[in-house]
């Protein structure tokens, strides 16, 4: 990107071009706010979102996450008229597939979808049987049951996140990438300046979207964020003809597998010894283990040929739930970090949520779920489980 | 030539023509063309593509071959079947 001179000031500095850092941008532009800069160390979608699964799901287990996918979905449905985006996002809602393999996960489940349909998500559970219709391949003989929601579904990364950035580069919104926040300077009670290696800029507000490093950005203004970095592997197979609907997922088997609309598998598995911090690096383990797995659930799958693996972060937060909200201890510091692996899927949320706290309006829904507060000496109130 | 008749990704199909939109909307660097157009995503993984990628932006930026970055070269270098390392795992096993 040709990168200008970076302004001395700025009324709102957003720290992370992905697609939180850009929902927000464009969010806080739509409604009036100027002076907005965007700063991103590499390009656009470089962290978590462009290394992200491309799915959109609404079958979750707490109610926060529950409203904000599915007001997400019902934005995400009219995002390409609404953007005037002149690319395409190809949204594709053939559904999730949520495999349960036991007892135990089929009575969760059971209580997820009546979480999900009292909020007005239509999932419905399945009977193995029912779940191969959907799936023919579905190998029915590591299957308990299964939940369906045919609104969930498939999203690019990369157009989703440049459709915001063109709209708001549209409203005034200036990107400054490859530009590296090295720290930021404060008074006891408000942000001074953000200094880069392009510059300084002096603003009284800073939005922390910086995905795997938000806990380091919080800690350049003396904010303590209690969330940290894992690396979750995925590899993507060479397009084939269309032969997958829906997302398939396993919380006990690890796994989530998706047929892109351009033809290729994507799928993905976490691995709880992997070590905190900032790595990304693909692994022999991980391909290992997620031939196996996927070879068990979807046997045809066996037959595509592997191209490319990579890996992403994931900001995981204490209850596995997004922080969207301001700091107490320091007016105009505001963050949207600890997404725990589903930030892009959330990002229409996130952006209208915060850009509406920073504007001092009020929030379109309650924030206090979602408040860096929660984690104050206290218990977790509720923990989201259905995480791969 | 007509630069609309240029493949450059065979892959992913994506002609010189398309590579020069791209640069005059701002995304000038390997890595962003990655994302938006796909190129040197396929099945070759840019070693067919690659390096005339690098070529033209330098050509377009008039700046000299080694200031544009090469793109992120990840694992595989050709395409493998899941069912094979499936079972070389489980004979190491």
């Amino acid at each position: 990107m040709k990168n200008k001179t970076l302004p001395k000031q700025a009324d709102v500095v957003i720290i992370g071009a992905g697609i939180s850092g850009c929902s927000i941008a464009y969010n806080l532009a739509k409604q009036g706010q100027k002076n907005i800069i965007v700063i991103e160390r590499d390009y656009l979608t470089s962290g978590a979102t462009g290394r992200c699964g491309a799915g959109v799901r609404q079958q979750w287990a707490t109610k926060a996450n529950c409203i904000l996918a599915k007001k997400s979905v019902e934005f995400f449905e009219n995002a390409q008229a609404i953007l005037d985006y002149d690319g395409d996002i190809e949204f594709k809602q053939e559904g999730y597939l949520v495999i349960a393999s036991n007892d135990q996960e089929a009575k969760q489940f059971e209580k997820n979808v009546k979480l999900q349909n009292s909020l007005g998500i239509p999932s419905r559970v399945l009977t193995k049987e029912e779940a191969k219709e959907i799936v023919p391949h579905l190998n029915t003989d590591v299957v308990h049951s299964a939940t369906f929601c045919k609104t969930d579904g498939h999203l690019n990364p990369f157009t989703m996140t440049d459709a915001y950035y063109k709209a708001a580069k549209r409203l005034g919104v200036e990107f400054f990438t490859y530009t590296t926040v090295e720290r930021i300077t404060r008074d006891a009670d408000r942000i001074k300046a953000v200094h880069t290696d392009k510059g300084t800029i002096e603003t009284s507000i800073v939005v922390n979207a910086a995905g795997g490093w938000a806990k380091e950005i919080g800690t350049m203004v003396d904010v303590e964020i209690p969330v940290f970095s894992e690396n979750h592997e995925i590899l993507v197979t060479e397009p084939v003809e269309k032969m997958q609907g829906p997302m398939v997922i396993s919380f006990s088997q690890n796994i989530y597998c998706q047929q892109t609309p351009h033809g290729a598998f994507i799928m993905g598995r976490g691995d709880k010894d992997m070590p905190k911090g900032h790595d990304v690096s693909s692994s022999w383990k991980f391909l290992d283990e997620m031939s196996k797995t996927v070879t068990r659930l979807l046997p045809p799958i066996g037959e595509l040929r592997v191209i490319r693996q990579w890996g992403g972060l994931y900001n995981m937060s204490p209850d596995h739930q997004p922080i969207i909200g301001g700091a107490k201890q320091l007016p105009g510091f505001y963050m949207a970090c600890g997404f725990s692996g589903h930030g892009f899927m959330l990002a229409p949320m996130t952006g209208l949520l915060l850009s509406e706290l920073i504007l001092g309006k009020e929030p379109s829904l309650p924030m206090e779920d979602m408040a860096l507060e929660r984690f104050d000496g206290k218990a977790i109130r509720e923990l989201e489980t259905s995480v791969v | 030539m007509d630069a609309k008749n240029i493949i450059i990704c065979r892959c992913s199909d994506v002609t010189l023509q398309d590579l020069y939109d791209l640069f005059e909307e701002g995304y000038t660097t390997f890595e962003e063309l990655k994302r938006i157009k796909r190129v040197g995503m396929g099945p070759c993984q840019a070693n067919t593509c690659g390096k005339m990628v690098q070529w033209e932006i330098a050509k377009y930026f008039n700046k000299p071959l080694e200031d544009v970055p090469f793109h992120n070269m990840r694992p595989f270098t050709m395409g493998v079947k899941l069912k094979a390392i499936k079972e070389a795992a489980e004979d190491e096993e």
